[in-house]
């Protein structure tokens, strides 16, 4: 018998396909890994266990009766917490949240429901998605699979977990400054953040409107295409929904599978990305990538784009200035828990405040206070003001840079997964994880992570960036299958057959270790 | 340097809408006093012939047919309040009636 929870989420749709496998038998075989090493992991925030082998035995009912399915029927999905979903609890990792079951479902976890796919629960995030390590989740942090003792990225680091510790061939993330790309990147899975509207935001809970992406958290290029293909397109309940109508993201991966796909792609190293201040191991898989691109008969461009040095900058006051106006509707009255002040009359201000305050974590209280302060009278031209025309002149870097290549590319993170704790107490460093990621979501454009080797000082992932011009998310995926497929050939197998194996047993292992 | 005083954290936390505690308010005084420094280097790039861009991918008018579709009844909006009375939300006095 096939381990099952193995399988890429394409090859499980082959064997659901010609019925050699049910999808209750894949969906009861995710759940009981889950149970078997969530308690160690803690990527999940909630498990329908019981209707998702429902939803999968409707399925295997329908692929019966002969119903014409997708090819994403019968598999298994973790959706990120930050996505609504009206049968199961939704709190974006927040306290002000707990218990709150919304009554609609997000735009792209009802075209995952439409498609057939099995939700299998929620997973866990960064409240609010504030975050690139988890850490700040009111409900405690996810462990790396690689190194239960470490950081799975961040925010989306419970999607990221389920994926690489084989909890779920596929997950739903979001990513508004890399929170699909840098998990990906620690964990060795594959995370690709679309194109800014070419994925609906309908019923994912608001961040930074104008960074906001909802896009694939997955173990390869190809399944990352499929679900794409699934979530994407126009959602006439999303106004930043791109009316554009897209090729099939899965027929662009498999041709990046064709011999000499690599030839003569114009392949640009963004000077300023390229691995100054990066962990050794990280720059040294990084160079190491490009020469067996070159070998393949790609072209290596260096190019340069000066106002990335902003763009950390120039994010961390745009995103602030969104999320505090976003983040006024936790107001007590709606939605969400209420708590009365200690002292005082209870006016709807003292308990909206009150409520704030007992709801929303330390991470989230400082971004809203500064940006609160960002936007405030006298300050708001000299920080938004400034911070949006920075934006302006890093799409001009990346439109400068794709007049001379097809695609970027730069290592996904600074460094491989650090240890719980190390960043913490310095905002700064905790912001700093994502001077990679960060341009592509000033600018709009597609961006991916995969994974190109271990570091050799640490042994833990390294993730590769990849981002094309907007809209060319195509592009993204054949390029990125095509890299895939060189680095696997060159290992002679998938970067994640070196995680660890989670034994259920792990789990008591590690009990006594924290007594 | 900034000049963030904990006065004007406490000032930004009550037009947030935050009760924060003393300690907080320090704590906060001080992590956004560093932060302001960093993110302050916007305005060495930030020229005034430099259009600002506030959008990604900028759409205008962006409309659907005025037709009536569904939506969430009166019971479903209410489901996820802390209080409600009949088909409405219930909330504490609007003004401190001292």
């Amino acid at each position: 018998m096939t381990n099952l929870i193995k399988l890429s989420a394409a090859d499980l749709s082959g064997l659901l396909a010609d019925r050699s496998v049910s999808s209750v038998e894949v969906t009861r075989a995710h759940l009981d890994h889950i149970a078997a090493i969530d308690t160690d992991v803690h990527a999940f925030l909630h498990v329908a266990r019981d209707a998702a082998l429902a939803t999968a035995a409707r399925i295997d009912a329908r692929r019966a009766a002969g119903d014409v399915l997708g090819p994403l029927a019968g598999v298994p999905i973790a959706i990120k917490d930050v996505l609504a979903t009206q049968d199961m609890p939704s709190t974006a990792g927040s306290k002000i949240l707990e218990g709150w079951i919304p009554p609609y479902d997000a735009t792209v976890v009802r075209r995952v429901r439409d498609a057939g796919l099995i939700p299998l629960g929620k997973t866990n995030m960064d409240e609010f998605a504030m975050g690139s390590s988890t850490e700040f989740s009111a409900y405690g942090p996810t462990h790396n699979p690689w190194d239960l003792d470490r950081i799975p990225g961040g925010s989306g680091g419970g999607s990221a977990a389920a994926v690489s510790s084989f909890e779920a061939p596929l997950a739903l993330g979001s990513d508004t400054g890399g929170s699909i790309r840098q998990p990906a990147a620690v964990t060795g899975s594959v995370g690709v953040k679309p194109t800014y509207g070419g994925v609906s935001r309908y019923g994912s809970i608001a961040l930074a409107s104008s960074l906001d992406q909802v896009g694939p958290v997955t173990r390869t290029v190809y399944d990352a295409a499929l679900l794409h293909d699934v979530i994407g397109g126009h959602d006439p309940l999303d106004s930043t929904s791109l009316t554009d109508s897209w090729p099939s993201m899965a027929a662009a991966a498999r041709a990046g599978l064709a011999d000499g796909a690599l030839k003569g792609v114009r392949v640009g190293v963004i000077k300023e990305l390229a691995g100054e201040g990066f962990q050794p191991g990280v720059k040294q898989r990084f160079e190491e990538t490009l020469a067996l691109l070159a070998k393949a008969g790609a072209e290596i461009v260096q190019v340069s784009a000066p106002n990335f040095e902003y763009a950390i900058a120039a994010y961390y006051l745009i995103l602030p200035a969104e999320a505090s106006s976003n983040l006024a509707r936790f107001d007590s009255v709606r939605f969400g828990i209420r708590v009365n002040p200690a002292e005082g009359p209870l006016t709807s201000e003292r308990v909206m405040a009150a409520t704030r305050d007992a709801g929303f974590g330390p991470e989230v209280k400082r971004r809203i206070i500064l940006g609160t302060y960002a936007l405030s009278a006298g300050y708001y031209d000299a920080y938004y003001g400034s911070a949006q025309k920075v934006r302006t002149l890093i799409q001009r870097d990346f439109d400068a840079a794709f007049a001379q290549v097809d695609v970027l590319v730069s290592p996904s993170a600074p460094t491989t997964a650090f240890k719980f704790g190390e960043k913490m107490t310095d905002p700064m460093a905790m912001y700093l994880n994502d001077v990679t990621t960060i341009p592509a979501n000033l600018a709009g454009v597609p961006g991916m992570s995969l994974p190109m080797g271990l570091a050799p000082e640490d042994g833990l992932p390294v993730g590769l960036q990849i981002m094309a011009p907007a809209k060319l998310d195509a592009r993204l995926y054949t390029f990125g299958a095509a890299v895939e497929r060189l680095l696997e050939a060159t290992w002679g197998h998938t970067l994640l057959s070196q995680a660890p194996e989670l034994a259920p047993t792990e789990m008591f292992a590690s009990e006594e270790g924290v007594v | 340097m900034s000049e963030i005083t904990a006065e004007q954290v406490a000032h930004l936390a009550n037009l947030a809408r935050i009760d924060l505690s003393p300690e907080e308010i320090n704590r906060l005084t001080t992590e956004l006093g560093q932060i302001v420094d960093s993110v302050a280097k916007v305005a060495e790039v930030a020229t005034p012939d430099v259009p600002a861009t506030s959008h990604p991918m900028p759409l205008t008018n962006v409309f659907r047919p005025d037709t009536v579709v569904p939506s969430l009844t009166v019971e479903q909006a209410l489901s996820g309040a802390p209080d409600h009375d009949g088909d409405k939300f219930r909330v504490p006095a609007i003004l401190d009636e001292e």
